[in-house]
């Protein structure tokens, strides 16, 4: 039997990398899968796709997803920053980082801001398990007030929320999600990698080794008992056509940057994506009530990305040789001539 | 009147930082150079935006001196709080222009004064109110080209040079110089020894150029695509130039479009993170930084060390530790620089001794991090980075870039796709990279700071991690060879050398002239990167003493030689050093080097 080919005419096996060496039951290792179907269904050529991550559980995900692509395992909480440079550098590469909680919520925290700041063009995925597991269950910065570690300690401090201060930050894309939610996953990394500006998709991932016990709310239970997805997701490319066939007024359609659709089909109260308020709103309200609020909650599709506001070509700056890059011989010997 | 000297003299303006005295020293400075007298203009600055005490020397010599010295022949003081102290700086017989209403109470009596009531010429005779301030600077430059003969010509040169953006303001400041000049020429009569008189043969052909200037050009022509900094003196105007030289030659005056990416960074984290992101994905990359900067910028170093990443890093050094003297120079990262990051590191420096290989050594930086795919410093100091030295007109670069070891999809076609990212294929010990966006199946590999083998597999084999650190050592031992040389001069057949790097080249040239004269000369190795070419202990071989001068506490690079020396050379090294912040004079290295060296006693 032959596997069936995505429209730049490869398997879906091509789109795996090697084998995880994380732990059985890990959500990064879903996550994984997520990325992977969603890299081939949107026929994401992998010589185009530039994995960047930083240092941690989390960071080490990019080898296990398209092993032909280039990727980058930068420092401890600095990928943004790798990421910023190599963009610029290549505006033709899709930048898809992966990074975790403490990765990202405590040593990389300032680079993490001014990338939203500056709105650079990549995908920024949290896998969000609230620990640190590879120095063995030390609370991260995003767990919660009160969640209960491995040995019983109780967190006293507040969470850093990363959707909510990229709300703050105004940036151009903000998700949460969580890692047993395929359903949900899929679309929105799509859609994530879709959107020409920052993407942030923080994902709850639990830790099955040091943060999936009672107490934690970062756990597998806790998680299925509190998701509140705000809307249905769909997300349909732009080399296919959108079919609606829900009744009119139940779904809310958005268009991105390359012409792909996002389908937000209500679920309780209707919730506006590119309405800012409202989204810090939701986040509170299910802060206040104890639920993880899930979905798409913040989409700018005005704002304009660094490189574009930059001036940068879209031709790779890496390409450009000594006859765009040097002054002619007059050039230079007029330009000297003025230092006299 | 005693006997006339003639162009062999230094200015000193003590003035109020902000006051915009900057200026009149600069016009000061180009007129001079107009009459073809070599000038060697150095400021003393404080880390203060106003108010506090600067002071701007001003070095004139017939034989081109550009090291600074203690020896103040002409005071201008405009600074009431250091007048005083400002005061005793001057040699005996110096003159001493000088505002009116300063106290002359128990005040030298070996110098010539010339009083000028600058405050009250300015009110009187200016009418711009806005301008006055700095106008009145001005007055003091007509006064000075009073004193010393500067002819008018000259002065419109300075003006006009000045001011080329801003033509508005030639005649205003010319008016106000007229303003001095006049009334040196109606109130005084010359009693001091000092002349200018017009040269030809010494600064023809030469121009006037900051170090940052000259490393910012460097980068534009050696093609910098990706810069990223943090603001930090005495760095941020390298890539101020740059910003401003890509503004004028690297955008398309149409579309707006731009032919280079410079971002201005939260911090120096993120400014070497994006600079080792861009090199990676293929551009030419750099950031510049100072100290402070350097220090946060180790752990992002010691990954393009690993993960071989071609990057250039600036460092225009300044007085540390910690925040130190953030506006005063020193030669006192090179050692820190050399091995940054933790592990076992060591990068290829390059150490510009002149501001022409500031341009230089900026340009070819980006060869060798592609050539050799890892990160390139670039150390200059406060002294050759913010001062403006005369230099021979920069030459047009002659080679093309060198990309480095980068396969292409038709290399890898040709290869069947049969490469490894760090795999020794040469036996240089340099392996071959594909970039990001190459359209290959086998093109793509994963970069890590963690371990890994020759196919950038991850790895924690201890066999694989060794081999991968010979390896590096090796790439080292290739760069060795191929760094800039040292420049070496022996015509003294001395039994006594001299080893020097970066701006301490101007005291050591004089030092030499100075010990020549008195039937003394010792020979001169100037050292131009690390690591250390093989020469180096050949040229300790060759001598009886050898002595290394640097700016710094420590003696950084006399430790570095010492460990690469043969055990039987090692007595044969001396350390001179200079560290107080500024920049290193002559008589710093002729005076502990007569009195340590029983040769030349």
């Amino acid at each position: 039997m032959s596997a069936t080919l995505n429209r730049v005419g490869l398997p879906r096996d091509a789109y795996k990398g090697a084998a995880t060496t994380l732990c059985a039951g890990c959500g990064h290792n879903s996550i994984t899968n997520h990325m992977i179907k969603a890299l081939y269904e949107l026929g994401v050529e992998p010589h185009r796709l530039a994995k960047m991550s930083g240092i941690g559980c989390s960071s080490k995900t990019p080898a296990y997803f398209v092993e032909t692509a280039h990727g980058f395992n930068g420092v401890h909480g600095r990928m943004p920053s790798l990421t910023t440079g190599a963009q610029l550098a290549n505006r033709q590469l899709i930048m898809l980082g992966v990074s975790g909680d403490g990765d990202t919520a405590s040593i990389g925290l300032g680079q993490f801001l001014h990338m939203i700041r500056r709105n650079i063009d990549c995908t920024y995925i949290i896998e969000d398990n609230g620990t640190y597991g590879l120095t063995k269950g030390q609370f991260s910065a995003t767990a919660d007030l009160g969640s209960v570690q491995k040995k019983g300690a109780v967190n006293t401090f507040q969470p850093i929320d990363p959707c909510a201060v990229a709300l703050t930050l105004g940036c151009s894309f903000v998700a949460r999600s969580f890692s047993g939610d395929g359903k949900q996953v899929v679309p929105l990394i799509k859609a994530a990698i879709a959107h020409r500006g920052t993407a942030i998709l923080d994902i709850v991932s639990p830790c099955v080794t040091f943060n999936d016990h009672d107490g934690s709310t970062k756990s597998y239970s806790w998680v299925k008992d509190h998701e509140e997805s705000i809307a249905d997701v769909s997300f349909i490319p732009f080399f296919e056509e959108v079919h609606v066939d829900y009744e009119p007024g139940t779904v809310r359609d958005v268009e991105l940057h390359d012409g792909s659709h996002i389908l937000l089909k209500k679920l309780g109260e209707d919730h506006d994506p590119s309405d800012r308020r409202a989204a810090m709103r939701v986040i509170e309200e299910g802060r206040a009530a104890g639920h993880l609020v899930t979905g798409l909650l913040y989409l700018d599709t005005t704002m304009s990305d660094f490189a574009t506001t930059e001036g940068i070509p879209e031709r790779p700056l890496k390409d450009l040789g000594e006859d765009e890059l040097r002054l002619t011989p007059d050039q230079f010997g007029q330009f000297i001539s003025e230092f006299a | 009147m005693t006997e006339q000297i003639i162009n062999d003299l230094t200015i000193q303006a003590a003035t109020v930082n902000g006051s915009g005295s900057q200026t009149a020293n600069l016009i000061l400075t180009r007129a001079i150079f107009r009459m073809g007298i070599p000038v060697a203009p150095k400021n003393v600055f404080p880390s203060n935006i106003e108010g506090l005490p600067t002071w701007y020397q001003l070095r004139i010599t017939p034989d081109g001196h550009m090291a600074r010295t203690d020896k103040v022949d002409i005071l201008i003081a405009f600074n009431p709080a250091t007048w005083r102290e400002d005061l005793l700086s001057v040699r005996s017989g110096g003159a001493v222009i000088h505002e009116q209403a300063f106290s002359n109470a128990d005040i030298r009596s070996d110098l010539t004064y010339y009083p000028v009531p600058f405050s009250k010429l300015a009110k009187a005779k200016i009418q711009n109110d806005t301008l006055r301030k700095q106008l009145a600077n001005m007055i003091y430059v007509g006064v000075v080209a009073g004193v010393l003969g500067i002819p008018w010509e000259a002065l419109e040169h300075g003006v006009n040079r000045q001011f080329l953006s801003k033509p508005k303001a030639v005649q205003v400041n010319l008016d106000a110089i007229k303003v001095g000049l006049d009334y040196w020429q109606d109130n005084f009569s010359k009693t001091d020894p000092y002349l200018l008189r017009p040269m030809t043969g010494l600064v023809e052909g030469k121009v006037l150029v900051e170090g940052n200037q000259a490393a910012a050009l460097g980068a534009l022509m050696g093609g910098v695509t990706v810069a990223a900094w943090y603001p930090i003196t005495p760095s941020s105007s390298l890539c101020e130039y740059l910003i401003a030289y890509t503004d004028r030659f690297r955008t398309d005056a149409k579309t707006g479009e731009k032919r280079v990416a410079i971002v201005q960074a939260e911090d120096e984290l993120a400014a070497i993170g994006m600079a080792i992101g861009a090199g990676w994905a293929g551009a030419r990359s750099m950031t510049s930084t100072s100290g402070p900067g350097l220090s946060l910028m180790a752990e992002f170093v010691g990954l393009g060390y690993y993960a071989e990443v071609p990057v250039v890093i600036f460092d225009i050094q300044r007085i540390g530790p910690s925040t130190g003297l953030p506006t005063r120079t020193s030669q006192a990262d090179v050692g820190f620089a050399y091995t940054l990051s933790h592990g076992d590191t060591k990068h290829l420096v390059l150490l510009p001794g002149t501001v022409e290989e500031c341009y230089e050594f900026g340009r070819d930086a980006f060869d060798y991090a592609d050539r050799f795919q890892t990160p390139v410093f670039v150390l200059s100091d406060l002294d050759l980075g913010m001062n403006l030295w005369m230099t021979p007109a920069f030459k047009y670069p002659e080679k093309p870039f060198d990309r480095g070891k980068v396969l292409s999809k038709e290399d890898l076609e040709r290869l069947a796709g049969d490469w490894g990212r760090y795999r020794d294929v040469d036996g240089d010990a340099v392996a071959y990279r594909t970039l990001p966006g190459t359209d290959h199946p086998a093109a793509g590999f994963f970069t890590r700071g963690s371990g890994h083998d020759e196919n950038a597999r991850y790895t924690e084999n201890p066999e694989a991690y060794a081999r991968n650190m010979d390896r590096l050592i090796r790439k080292l031992e290739t760069a060795r060879a191929a760094l800039p040389a040292p420049v070496v001069d022996e015509t003294s057949k001395s039994p006594i050398g001299l080893i020097a790097f970066g701006s301490t080249h101007a005291a050591v040239l004089e030092a030499r002239q100075d010990l020549a004269a008195a039937s003394k000369p010792v020979d001169y190795m100037r050292v131009r990167a690390l690591p250390l070419s093989h020469e180096v202990a050949a040229f300790v071989a060759r001598h009886e003493h050898v002595y290394v001068v640097e700016q710094n506490r420590d003696g950084q690079v006399f430790d570095l030689i010492r460990l690469e020396l043969p055990p039987e050379l090692v007595g044969r090294l001396r350390s001179i050093r200079h560290y107080n912040g500024q920049p290193i004079p002559a008589v710093a290295i002729t005076e502990p080097l007569l009195n340590m060296e029983p040769v030349l006693a």
